[in-house]
């Protein structure tokens, strides 16, 4: 039996049917085809998923799509905008905050919403605010420094060098 | 070469533009889902499949008997063992493959997977690696005409007299059992493909998380030769992989019933494991069981060592090793130091576990050996009480000593280990560290220093001694550079986050004097790649980075005979600096790589073959042995047994570098792959082979609060015989930094009398070491 939702995804409005049991996450990904969204694990423990669900950081493997009737959903598709990139995506890139590229998408979303909370986090702070989200490539020390650099970017700060101590 | 460069591909990975397997939708495409065996050994009675069929959208199950008909139900592991596609009457594993049940969309194959009716008898099971060789334990391998037992292979290296006689004789003996254990490369992304099966043309397009995707091509061709797919009929495309460590060396049994499903019914077929799947039934990494000897003498001079294996691989050797290397590269257990004597032994044993002995970003075993004989130097230092960053350096070889020739065979190409160590104290303050720990035992605090100085051995390698399936461990770089002086380099290697569209680029930029960011690299496509083994081992740079360096000093030889007839000179007159070759003597008269390489299609010199490309396949000379010194400090509270990392400093050689961040994120990366099995990874089975953490629920993988903040640093040691001096380095941390935590922790105890834990080291083995010797 399936139920007509609408939600919206990055400010376009898309209306759907879809079963009861269909994951947030199979309708991002497949039917509108927002690949940036990953699936890493089965129990809500890797936060590749993890997504904007009004605003909030979600897992989106773990939350129905009829639970997200008629709220707003944001990806990273729709992180960057005509002005450029996130100051989160440029803290990435120049920070080496990303080998393989899959969970950054999570981890981008989920720094978002710590930064939206807690502008000036601090190192630990920003270990226990992504704690929710596995990475398996860096190490976590560059992804910890790329969101120092979005915070103090968007902070009017100066940004803090992305030269890697590694003398 | 040396220059920071940020990385090319991350642009797409930041805006969620990467493409990986599970993102390819294709027409028409159906799901796979797989039936697993809840039990470790049984008979299957019965496969029912008669309520998964009448399922809306179920199109068929599989079964090990239809795989039957093709002879398509077993196939050849890498190490030339063989494996189950689906079984027709046993399972030998929890977690094995049974069916394939192929729907129209991924709901639909999990609800047919979970109506498919299996009948088992269980059976008991062969956990216990020591015990698979009791002569009343079950044969698990009847398959294998003959088979008389559960034992594998027996490797053997060193000299067993000399040994024997040296520890008889020593002066002091230390001897400790340890246990390095089955552990899981868990990359966030898990393995996957899409088989897309064009019955018109006979041709299989194969998406798939592969690292090695020219391996596979010929694996398939091999293997599915005798129904038609021939190796031109066969593409393999690995696209963005997300994480690899090893784990994707193999052919699992989900490809090759996708590739069998989709080459049936002419459809293309999507299967990506789930994560639990990924844990349980995808190859392990190490379950060694080592028995560790060191023999020296009293005033600290190491004389000898003796390692003795016990193999764990699981129900069918699904390695990923060089054929002649069963144990891999444990052979560089003699370590970083100064002595001849030693004698290594291994026996390998089936047991009812999921097949493997592959990888964890270290595939060759090093990490094995490493821990092995770091831990046992540590031991011995306690042992003669001298402090172990001194017994160290004393006996480290010296740097005038290489190339040296180790016990075992190996010769080391390069290093220089002592101003390692001394630099990793020096960043760490080491001799205040040591002061700080004495004023802390005085009150009875726990506080512990671990060292680690370790020799890698990678960059698989010589065709002389290493292949894989017979297939020759070179690796390839293919280079073109369009009429206006942009390039195209492709590779036998494939990246799965290391960066090579950005490092490749700068070594041909260093070799050309074409931009880095003119050049595009591709990867892992096998009608347009050149072949290659792929990417694993830390072998790229060492294999692949050297084929580009020599295939772009080609092209500059090529370029300088374009620039000579330009300038009309001799092309002894001319000199190059990067970018451009010019008129010795008179540097006006000069041509830039571009001008030269838009000759080479539209002015090129009669009789020179026109355009601007050279391939090259690199077969290395010898491996690379890049070297590391970490040390690790903890602090540990008595009451609960919790493990403070409070430092941890990592200084690694890797030979002339390319990219220094790039370098520093694969030390940061493999740190935490260190710290992981030393402290919190372990699959863990029962003794019915129940597996009991098989989801991330359970299998903890540390997360940005267990990593400690690692500081990096390096030092310089070229390898004599790579093009560019590089040696690798991804394996590296991973390999070094299990026995600096294991020591650093082994020392906080030491004033207990406790000389060893195995790893991970919990805080509740450490809470009841120390329950033990009466502490409360």
């Amino acid at each position: 039996m399936k139920k007509q939702i609408t939600i919206s995804v990055n400010g376009e409005k898309h209306s759907l049917e879809v079963e009861p049991r269909e994951l947030l996450v199979h309708i991002i990904r497949e039917r509108l085809r927002l690949t940036g969204t990953h699936i890493g694990c089965d129990t809500t423990s890797c936060g590749a998923c993890t997504i904007l669900l009004n605003g909030k950081s979600v897992k989106s493997c773990t939350v129905l799509a009829i639970q997200a009737d008629g709220k707003e959903v944001s990806t990273v598709e729709g992180m960057a905008t005509a002005e450029g990139l996130h100051p989160l995506q440029e803290g990435f890139k120049e920070n080496h905050g990303l080998h393989c590229g899959f969970c950054t998408p999570g981890m981008l979303m989920r720094a978002k919403e710590l930064l939206e909370h807690n502008p000036n986090p601090t190192e630990e702070e920003i270990r226990w605010g992504i704690s929710g989200n596995l990475c398996r490539c860096t190490g976590y020390n560059n992804i910890v420094k790329a969101i120092q650099y979005a915070s103090a970017k968007m902070q009017g700060r100066e940004t803090p060098s992305t030269e890697p101590e590694f003398v | 070469m040396g220059h920071s460069l940020k990385r090319k591909e991350d642009v797409r990975f930041i805006q969620g533009k990467g493409h990986y397997v599970d993102d390819i939708q294709l027409p028409g495409m159906l799901h796979m889902d797989i039936v697993r065996s809840p039990y470790a050994y049984a008979k299957i009675k019965n496969i029912n499949t008669e309520a998964a069929l009448k399922i809306p959208g179920v199109i068929a199950v599989v079964t090990g008997r239809d795989l039957e008909k093709y002879n398509l139900h077993w196939m050849p592991t890498l190490m030339s063992d063989t494996q189950m596609v689906l079984p027709t009457d046993t399972v030998m594993y929890q977690a094995q493959e049974v069916a394939a049940v192929i729907a129209t969309d991924r709901y639909a194959a999990r609800d047919g997977k979970e109506a498919v009716m299996v009948e088992y008898e269980p059976m008991k099971p062969v956990i216990d690696p020591y015990k698979s060789l009791d002569p009343d334990a079950p044969v698990l391998r009847t398959d294998k005409e003959g088979k008389k037992d559960n034992h594998i292979w027996h490797w053997e290296v060193g000299d067993r007299e000399a040994t024997e006689k040296l520890f008889n004789e020593a002066e002091v003996v230390v001897k400790e059992q340890m246990h390095i254990p089955r552990i899981h490369v868990a990359s966030i992304e898990t393995c996957g493909c899409v088989a897309d099966y064009d019955k018109v043309n006979n041709h299989l397009t194969m998406y798939m998380t592969t690292q090695a995707p020219h391996a596979i091509r010929t694996v398939i061709a091999l293997v599915a030769g005798h129904v038609g797919l021939t190796e031109e009929k066969v593409r393999v495309i690995s696209p963005d992989i997300g994480g690899g460590f090893g784990g994707k060396v193999p052919v699992y049994p989900g490809y090759v019933i996708a590739i069998a499903v989709s080459f049936l019914v002419g459809k293309p077929v999507k299967w990506v494991e789930d994560r639990s799947e990924n844990l349980q039934a995808d190859s392990f990494a190490r379950d060694y069981h080592i028995t560790a000897e060191m023999a020296g003498t009293k005033d600290g001079k190491i004389l000898g060592t003796r390692f003795k294996i016990l193999a764990d691989h699981g129900y069918t050797d699904a390695a990923a090793n060089p054929s002649k290397f069963p144990t891999g590269m444990f052979s560089i257990g003699t370590g970083s130091y100064d002595y001849q004597t030693t004698f290594m032994e291994a026996d390998a044993v089936y047991t009812n576990k999921p097949p493997g002995g592959v990888a964890y970003r270290c595939s060759f075993r090093v990490t094995e050996a490493v821990h092995a004989i770091e831990r046992i130097t540590d031991r011995f230092a306690f042992e003669i009480g001298k402090d172990p960053a001194e017994l160290r350096m004393e006996n480290f070889i010296k740097k005038e000593d290489f190339p040296w020739k180790s016990p075992t065979g190996w010769e080391y190409d390069s290093g220089d280990y002592h101003a390692g160590l001394k630099k990793a104290m020096d960043a760490v303050g080491y001799e205040a560290l040591r002061k700080e720990q004495a004023e802390k035992r005085k009150r009875g605090e726990l506080m512990g220093i671990g060292i680690s100085t370790f020799t890698e051995i990678v960059g698989a390698g010589p065709s002389k001694d290493f292949d894989i399936l017979g297939i020759k461990m070179f690796d390839s770089a293919e280079i073109r550079v369009h009429p206006t002086g942009k390039a195209i380099a492709r590779f036998g290697t494939k990246s799965q986050g290391q960066g090579h569209e950005t490092t490749y680029a700068q070594i041909i930029a260093e070799e050309l004097g074409i931009p880095a960011e003119h050049i595009q690299v591709e990867e892992g496509d096998t009608d347009t790649a050149p072949y290659g083994l792929g990417t694993y081992a830390s072998r790229s740079t060492p294999t692949a980075g050297a084929a580009a360096a020599v295939a772009a000093r080609k092209l500059r030889d090529k370029a300088r005979k374009i620039a000579a007839y330009l300038l009309e000179v001799s092309e002894d007159d001319l000199e190059w600096e990067p970018g451009k070759f010019f008129v010795k003597g008179a540097p006006e008269k000069a041509k830039t790589i571009q001008e030269i390489v838009f000759a080479a299609y539209t002015n090129h010199p009669q009789g020179m073959e026109a355009g601007f490309e050279a391939t090259h396949y690199y077969d290395p000379p010898n491996l690379t042995f890049p070297s590391g010194a970490y040390i690790c400090v903890v602090d540990i509270d008595k009451d609960t047994g919790e493990i403070k990392v409070r430092r941890f400093v990592a200084i690694d050689d890797c030979g002339n570098i390319i990219n220094p961040m790039i370098v520093q994120g694969q030390v940061h990366g493999g740190l935490t792959q260190g710290i992981a099995p030393a402290m919190y990874e372990e699959l863990i089975y029962d003794e019915d082979g129940n597996i009991l953490n098989g989801t991330f629920m359970d299998y903890l993988v540390p997360t940005a609060v267990e990593s400690p903040s690692w500081e990096t640093g390096h030092t310089v040691t070229p390898s004599p015989h790579h093009p560019i001096g590089a040696k690798g380095v991804g394996e590296s941390p991973t390999v070094g930094a299990p026995p600096a935590i294991a020591n650093a922790i082994v020392d906080a105890l030491s004033p207990y009398g406790i000389t060893h834990l195995d790893i991970p080291i919990t805080p509740y083995k450490v809470w009841k070491a120390l329950r033990d010797k009466g502490v409360n």
